[in-house]
């Protein structure tokens, strides 16, 4: 294609007639025809809703008889109460687990795929179709898998002389097996974007660290590692803000028990509004972990300063 | 670094070069296929289930002694299941088609509309990104108590017709469109409606299509507010019916696992024929 004839930029630089109220009204009615489709619903299903559970966190109620005003009670109680302290721990410890499994195994994956090899697209598919799966689907399927007296798994170890946990019915086993469904699930999303990262680092890099005789692990600690950062940076922050709100298969696969030893934040939340009619503290506690999260990302961002390189 | 390939003569400190490149491709091909084993597996073991009567109640076999069909049967009489799969497939569709519109539009007015205050809106905009779906549900589902709307399709697809993503990711796509473009139109006559549909819209299908999978694939498996907000199993979304299949069937797992199967057969196809922008669009959010 040749290069555009027109001297469009001179055209807008010039100053235009001076705005008469009618060509100003037919602006802003275009700004507004563009902008209100999306506009419109936002405000009403997510801005409006903002404020209302901020409204709602300042009360107690109980969904059905009438609010009453308690200030910031709901928080204060929320801090005092051991069921926060443990729904917050579980959090953790699912994001201790998942965080760790799910890096390592797409880090792996998108080295291992960043070479030229027949059927790599065939592997890339394979690994990422969890990923489309959703996650009642995958929740449902480990269940089964990890079925105590008839699951496969426990059938495999059987097998080879091991006697296999209960998994989900056991207070012990019961995050592990939420924490493996769900490392299965979102590797092939993680490899995606580092593979994505890796594809982006120019061959002359390595050439040159070859060149000065850098090994296989100095090429990868110091090539490679640095210049995935910001991709890895991507990864732990989106993986972050994802664990902490875990719940479709917590809910599916243990409904935060057994004796409430996978009971994260957001089951908390929904117990709360539905099981226990407590719609003020279930607001509160979701602006609490909304709290926790907007700090833990904000932290992040700081801190990225210190481990990512922008080549 | 030139190749020792280019090197015409054979020496024997090549031929061990060769064999250590062969076996290191052949243990990278064995654990490549090791990890599709781990990542397959699961999916077959969820359709050998489904055809084995039975299932669940005793010790599982990897080729079932008598297969059939029972499980789909039980599934399609406990669930109406046909018109789950139709709600899921109608709502998802709509959702993307909505998501697709408002947001372009948006993105337009973003990217090429000048007005006082735009900067301000756009980080309102941002900022609705990051609410966590928890915090408004309770909000929501009290909303949508009033509108008495609750259990219907408007309160499902409600609060999937914008998407604050979907603005932020399209008006990238908008503002990499060359300027020129649109004013050579606007000097032909154009309106803004013209320049948006016959300039903009089609150049940055790709960023269309990239935006129309992910917003699919996030409406066909939402689980927490169709769990909220729907009760009759007629107006049920998959994931939830599928989640409701378990609660009455706790140990009949190839009714369950029937359930997963035809779930996951229209998702997976949709990801297989459109793998390329599937992928491309995560890789693509990753890099920004």
């Amino acid at each position: 294609m040749t290069a555009p004839l027109t001297q469009a930029a001179p055209a807008r630089i010039a100053p235009g007639p001076p705005a008469r109220p009618r060509r100003r009204l037919r602006k802003a009615g275009t700004v507004v025809l563009f902008l209100a489709p999306s506009f419109v619903p936002l405000a009403m299903f997510t801005l409006a809703p903002m404020v209302g559970s901020l409204w709602v966190a300042l009360h107690d109620w109980n969904l059905i008889s009438p609010m009453q005003w308690v200030g910031l009670d709901n928080f204060g109680d929320l801090i005092g109460d051991s069921n926060t302290w443990r729904a917050f721990g579980n959090t953790l410890y699912y994001i201790a687990g998942y965080l760790p499994l799910v890096f390592a195994g797409g880090l792996a994956a998108a080295l291992a795929l960043n070479t030229a090899l027949r059927g790599r697209s065939v592997f890339r598919a394979a690994y990422f179709l969890p990923v489309v799966t959703s996650w009642v689907v995958v929740a449902l399927v480990w269940k089964w898998l990890l079925n105590p007296s008839s699951g496969v798994v426990n059938e495999v170890l059987g097998a080879i002389g091991i006697d296999g946990p209960g998994w989900w019915t056991d207070p012990v086993w019961a995050m592990p097996s939420v924490i493996l469904a769900s490392a299965w699930k979102d590797v092939g999303f993680v490899m995606v974007i580092l593979l994505a990262g890796l594809q982006s680092i120019p061959a002359e890099y390595y050439d040159a660290a070859r060149v000065d005789g850098a090994s296989t692990w100095k090429r990868f600690r110091h090539v490679t590692l640095p210049l995935l950062s910001p991709s890895s940076f991507f990864v732990v922050v989106i993986s972050l803000i994802n664990g902490f709100q875990v719940f479709d298969q917590v809910f599916v696969m243990t409904g935060g028990g057994p004796a409430g030893s996978t009971e994260v934040v957001v089951q908390q939340i929904y117990d709360l509004t539905f099981r226990y009619g407590r719609a003020g503290d279930a607001s509160a506690l979701s602006w609490l972990l909304f709290a926790v999260v907007l700090i833990v990302t904000a932290v992040q961002v700081r801190i990225q300063r210190r481990w990512v390189t922008y080549a | 670094m030139p190749d020792t390939e280019t090197t015409p003569r054979r020496r024997p400190g090549r031929d061990r070069h060769l064999l250590a490149l062969r076996i290191r491709k052949i243990s990278l091909f064995a654990m490549l296929g090791l990890g599709a084993f781990v990542m397959l597996f699961p999916f077959a073991w969820t359709v050998i289930t489904s055809i084995t009567p039975g299932a669940g109640l005793s010790s599982p076999t990897l080729i079932p002694e008598e297969p059939g069909f029972d499980a789909y049967r039980t599934l399609l009489d406990t669930l109406p299941f046909w018109r789950i799969m139709a709600n899921s497939l109608v709502i998802a569709v709509a959702a993307t088609l909505l998501q697709l519109l408002t947001s372009a539009m948006a993105a337009y007015a973003f990217a090429r509309l000048e007005f006082p205050g735009r900067n301000a809106l756009f980080v309102v905009y941002l900022a609705t990104l990051m609410v966590p779906m928890q915090v408004l549900v309770v909000p929501l589902f009290i909303q949508m108590r009033t509108f008495n709307l609750v259990d219907t399709y408007a309160a499902l697809i409600a609060p999937s017709i914008a998407s604050a993503f979907g603005v932020f990711l399209l008006r990238q796509a908008v503002a990499q469109v060359p300027r020129e473009l649109d004013e050579a139109a606007i000097i032909d006559g154009a309106g803004h409606i013209r320049v948006f549909t016959m300039v903009i819209l089609p150049l940055i299908r790709p960023a269309l299509a990239t935006f129309a999978v992910l917003a699919f694939m996030s409406s066909w498996n939402s689980f927490l507010w169709p769990l909220v907000i729907i009760r009759s199993p007629e107006f049920m979304t998959l994931p939830l019916g599928l989640s409701t299949l378990h609660g009455q069937f706790t140990t009949a797992w190839d009714v369950v696992m029937a359930g997963s199967v035809v779930s996951i057969i229209p998702i997976a196809v949709l990801y297989l024929a459109a793998q390329k922008y599937v992928i491309q669009g995560v890789a693509r959010s990753g890099l920004k």
